[in-house]
């Protein structure tokens, strides 16, 4: 209660002294305990106590209470609130300046906002995989036989399996095989529908978390049972349940429904995958395996997945499994000298190190440091804009800056206030740009083929959108705040403040800057367009109007293609109709083991090769130099070859009609006798900026049968004709499958996407980049316009004319411009050769595009300057020469 | 009246430090109430008074020196200024002259009644 006798209680006095005003409270309380004491001596503690209390009560009055604010802590709130309401009424006092900074800034910053979402969602790829971490493929691993480089194959044998499911099955939490994907039919009752699928071990539903919609993830124990997605559900079933359901897989397997999973995202391995059937489904439907495969070391057809168990490391597993991997004997010389070795392919490595590094152009890692590459410069454009206007504009703010420097503002208060000021600006664009970048995120998906989404709940992303503002707005105000500072007080106080030849030097190099970044962004995306149709105008050798192609997809096409051809061809639309062992649009097999007359003995070339039947030629629209197609009256045509002009090129025949050339089957030395009869102009089969490889066309596989029917629509039958009839054949001859064809020209077309992606990329974001720096170059025209409005007024009056003056104030600016075109001419140069470099088949440089990029540019600061130019030339002398 | 805002409470504080004259604190103040017009001032009255006289621009205050009876608080002594002092003089004068608007009769009636 009462820490020193002569004190009334404390709990009183703690009372006072919180709620009376600081300032009176030490002399008050003064007053209290002097009071206090007098009525101690007078009527004892007791009553002094009481009073105490009373006086203290009565002190409780409006005048004496302190203000709600709990404390006056010393802090410079009051400072910034007043940064950002000086910051604010100078935006309000130039809307125009506001609205091209602001613009400007939020079509970069949304630029930067989609290009990293882009790139946060290629670095999210597998992840929504529970087991992310602890799954590998198992592959194997060599040296290559060239380059010196890594090959690398997730393909395996069959025994490769069983040995790692019995004898090492302890090291694994989860292991399971898979068949290679494939389209399959699925029918229930009439409907039918073309799904893509695996089959696999039981195991790999829980290994792959499948998210399931109905049903559980053990539903493949039962060999006689699948697993669908939510998609297929839905297009077999509709909206029904569909648990327990019988399906009917390629037509001759019934299996039961028990259970149906989530669609993969986008963004992960299995995306495509549309059902999950039983391991023991594969080997019953396909016999061959375990009659010929199960022991054989050479016939490599399945994929292996393993998930680890936790806190296992992924090396010294792959150490312990080495012994699985064996040869047979007529390998392991190669195997040794190659050193294959078994390798745990984990899952994070999926994405950005696929297993395909045949194709170069293919490369995540580089895909996404162009793009964050674009993204920064197109921030950094519309940084650039902000910094010229802040600067061009700093005589209106040179007495502001002297005042607060007389009145005491040391420089480090300064530079805060113009920070503060800049993260107004870029808080206000970054607004702009969230809407923006929601507006155009469909059209982006659309361009860049992904499914990319605003994450608006996301924490993460808060917390990256406020550094990313702090970012930008420290990027963009640092030059203006260093610069601003710095005035000195007196002479623009004075009223000398005059910017120099030497202040507006930095701003001349930003533009060029900027100007350099656009062209050659403009520059980039011309060359990439070029390449495209360079590549697209190249000579195909073949017809591909008109053409369509249909896949076998199940066994019941097989044995009836006489049938079928004979009814189409009695349709009258379809002209020709042949066979072929792989589409015409790829190259899906090679062989070497070839040998014919003047062969160099020491390289067993490759030569890619495609079977097809009779009048394939004919149905294809091949394009003979030489010889004939095969014929299907001349018997020994079966033993007949006819090659590309590559291959002729390759096989050094001057006259290759005739020659004997002789094929001999690695497996069991069969050696095979062919005559060449034909020679036809290259075809563009695989990439079509790839050389064409030597090609070699015969009747008969050695393996398999032909599984692509390849129909010419009659000319004079538009296709949207012919189709229905086509279709009509097709349903009555195999009603068991549905009818799903593909264009060739489409198919073709098909194989440029990533570079039209690329280009369309390249084009979006030259034209932004382009409108920024247009932009920025219209503000400061506008305000040279504005600070030279004496200069042009006694000038007109001395007799100077509009073109003149027009000419005057644009001349700075092209020459800038002309500057950063020269500048960029050789960047862009050697940055498009480099990436011509990833094709063979490639478009030359022209010296035309850099005149024609350069003549753009020009033009455009032209329009862009000329208006302020023409107002400020056509204005009234007397008028502006008045206003003093 | 409007010219020298001043309450009645008001004003006897304000003549109480003029005639404590640079003795003027807190208690000091308000004893010299207590035992010169015999009635009970408390503190939170005489406080509240002195800020709204300070406020006016009435009085200034100057700290002095602390005690041993105030434990070692400060006293704060109050001042009169000028602008006080014409507020003191404009009170006095409007009730003289209103004084001296009264006519003898009333005055002779209340003392006859009284």
């Amino acid at each position: 209660m009462r820490t020193d006798p002569h004190m009334p209680p404390d709990f009183l006095l703690r009372f006072f002294r919180w709620f009376c005003h600081p300032r009176l409270r030490d002399h008050i309380e003064g007053d209290l305990l002097e009071v206090y004491g007098l009525n101690v001596k007078a009527s004892g503690r007791k009553m002094a106590d009481i009073r105490f209390a009373i006086d203290v009560m009565l002190l409780l009055r409006p005048a004496i209470v302190r203000d709600l604010q709990f404390d006056y802590r010393q802090n410079t709130y009051g400072m910034y609130k007043s940064y950002l309401k000086v910051g604010w009424r100078n935006l309000l006092r130039s809307k125009g300046y506001s609205l091209i900074n602001i613009t400007g800034l939020a079509i970069g910053m949304s630029v930067a906002i989609l290009n990293g979402l882009s790139i946060w969602h290629e670095f999210s790829y597998n992840k929504s995989f529970e087991n992310y971490g602890r799954i590998a493929h198992v592959a194997e691993r060599g040296l290559n036989r060239e380059e010196g480089g890594q090959w690398m194959g997730t393909t395996m044998t069959f025994p490769l399996a069983t040995e790692l499911m019995s004898t090492y099955r302890q090291h694994f939490k989860r292991i399971s095989r898979t068949s290679w994907d494939g389209d399959y039919i699925l029918s229930s009752g009439e409907t039918n529908a073309s799904a893509r699928g695996l089959y696999v071990d039981n195991e790999f539903p829980e290994m792959f978390s499948f998210k399931m919609v109905s049903g559980n993830r053990s539903g493949l124990a039962d060999p006689k049972s699948m697993l669908i997605s939510a998609s297929v559900a839905k297009t077999l079933f509709g909206n029904t349940d569909p648990v327990g359901e019988i399906v009917l897989l390629n037509n001759k397997v019934e299996l039961k429904i028990s259970g149906v999973f989530q669609d993969f995202p986008d963004n992960s391995k299995f995306n495509a995958l549309q059902f999950v059937a039983p391991w023991e489904v594969f080997l019953s439907s396909n016999p061959w395996i375990e009659q010929r495969a199960t022991n054989d070391w050479r016939n490599h057809f399945l994929k292996i997945y393993v998930e680890l168990e936790d806190g296992q490391s992924i090396e010294s597993i792959q150490q312990i499994i080495q012994p699985a991997l064996k040869f047979a004997p007529e390998d392991q010389e190669k195997a040794a000298a190659m050193q294959t070795h078994l390798y745990l392919y984990p899952m994070r490595d999926w994405h950005f190190h696929p297993e395909s590094s045949r194709n170069a152009r293919y490369n995540p890692i580089l895909m996404i440091k162009l793009v964050a590459m674009i993204g920064l410069f197109v921030l950094i454009l519309a940084c650039i804009n902000f910094m010229n206007l802040s600067t061009a504009r700093s005589e209106k703010r040179a007495k502001e800056v002297g005042i607060r420097k007389t009145i005491g503002s040391v420089r480090a208060q300064l530079v805060q206030q113009f920070f503060s000021e800049s993260i107004l600006v870029v808080l206000f664009a970054f607004m702009l740009a969230l809407v923006l970048t929601n507006a155009f995120l469909p059209v982006f998906n659309e361009i860049a083929t992904k499914q990319v989404r605003m994450p608006w709940t996301n924490g993460y992303f808060w917390s990256a959108s406020l550094v990313f503002v702090l970012i930008t707005g420290l990027l963009a105000g640092s030059y203006p705040a260093i610069y601003l500072s710095s005035f000195n007080p007196i002479n623009t106080l004075k009223g000398q403040f005059r910017t120099g030849r030497n202040a507006t030097t930095p701003r001349k190099v930003l533009v060029v800057f900027q100007f350099c970044i656009s062209v050659i962004l403009i520059i980039a995306t011309m060359i990439v367009y070029q390449q495209i149709q360079h590549a697209k105008d190249r000579p195909v050798g073949y017809d591909r109007e008109g053409l369509i192609m249909v896949q076998k997809k199940s066994g019941e096409f097989y044995g009836k293609y006489d049938v079928l051809r004979n009814q189409l061809k009695n349709t009258g639309v379809v002209s020709e109709v042949s066979e072929s062992m792989g589409p015409v649009t790829e190259v899906v097999s090679g062989n070497n083991g070839w040998d014919w007359r003047g062969r160099n003995p020491n390289v067993d070339e490759s030569f890619a090769t495609l079977s097809v039947s009779h009048l394939h030629g004919k149905t294809a629209g091949w394009q003979f130099i030489m010889g004939r197609d095969f014929d299907i009256t001349q018997a020994n045509d079966s033993s007949g070859l006819v090659i590309n002009e590559s291959a002729m090129k390759f096989m050094g025949l001057k006259d290759p009609i005739g020659e004997p050339v002789t094929w001999t089957w690695w497996r069991d030395k069969r050696k095979m006798e062919y005559k060449i009869i034909g020679v036809v102009r290259d075809m563009v089969m695989d990439s079509p900026y790839a050389p064409v490889e030597p090609t070699i066309f015969y009747l008969k596989g050695f393996n398999g049968n032909p599984n692509w029917i390849n129909i010419r629509i009659n000319p004079e039958v538009a296709a949207s004709d012919a189709l229905p009839k086509i279709e009509r054949v097709f349903r009555q001859v195999i009603p068991g499958a549905p009818f799903e064809y593909k264009f060739v020209d489409e198919e073709y077309g098909m194989k440029f996407g990533k570079e039209e992606r690329i280009g369309n990329l390249a084009l979006i974001f030259a034209v932004l980049a382009v409108i920024i720096s247009a932009l920025g170059l219209f503000g400061l025209a506008s305000f040279t316009a504005e600070r030279r409005t004496k200069e042009i007024g006694i000038r007109k009056v001395l007799g100077a004319s509009v073109a003149n003056v027009w000419g005057m104030l644009s001349k700075d600016f092209v020459m800038l411009v002309v500057i950063s075109c020269v500048l960029s001419a050789p960047v862009s140069w050697y940055l498009l050769s480099k990436w011509l470099e990833n094709f063979s088949y490639r478009t030359e440089i022209s010296i035309w595009t850099f005149v024609a990029a350069a003549a753009g540019a020009v033009v455009l600061t032209l329009l862009t300057v000329s208006y302020q130019a023409v107002r400020a030339a056509l204005a009234n002398p007397v008028r502006s020469l008045r206003s003093e | 009246m409007k010219k020298y805002q001043l309450g009645e409470f008001e004003e006897i504080v304000l003549l109480t430090i003029a005639v404590l004259h640079k003795e003027a604190y807190g208690v000091g103040i308000k004893t010299e109430i207590e035992t010169r017009l015999g009635r009970n001032v408390s503190m939170g009255a005489m406080h509240t008074a002195l800020v709204r006289l300070e406020e006016k621009g009435y009085i200034r205050s100057f700290d002095g020196e602390p005690t041993k009876e105030r434990m070692g608080r400060p006293k704060k002594y109050f001042q009169i200024t000028a602008l006080g002092k014409k507020a003191m003089e404009y009170s006095k004068e409007t009730r003289d002259s209103l004084w001296n608007a009264i006519p003898k009769v009333a005055l002779k009636v209340k003392i006859i009644s009284a």
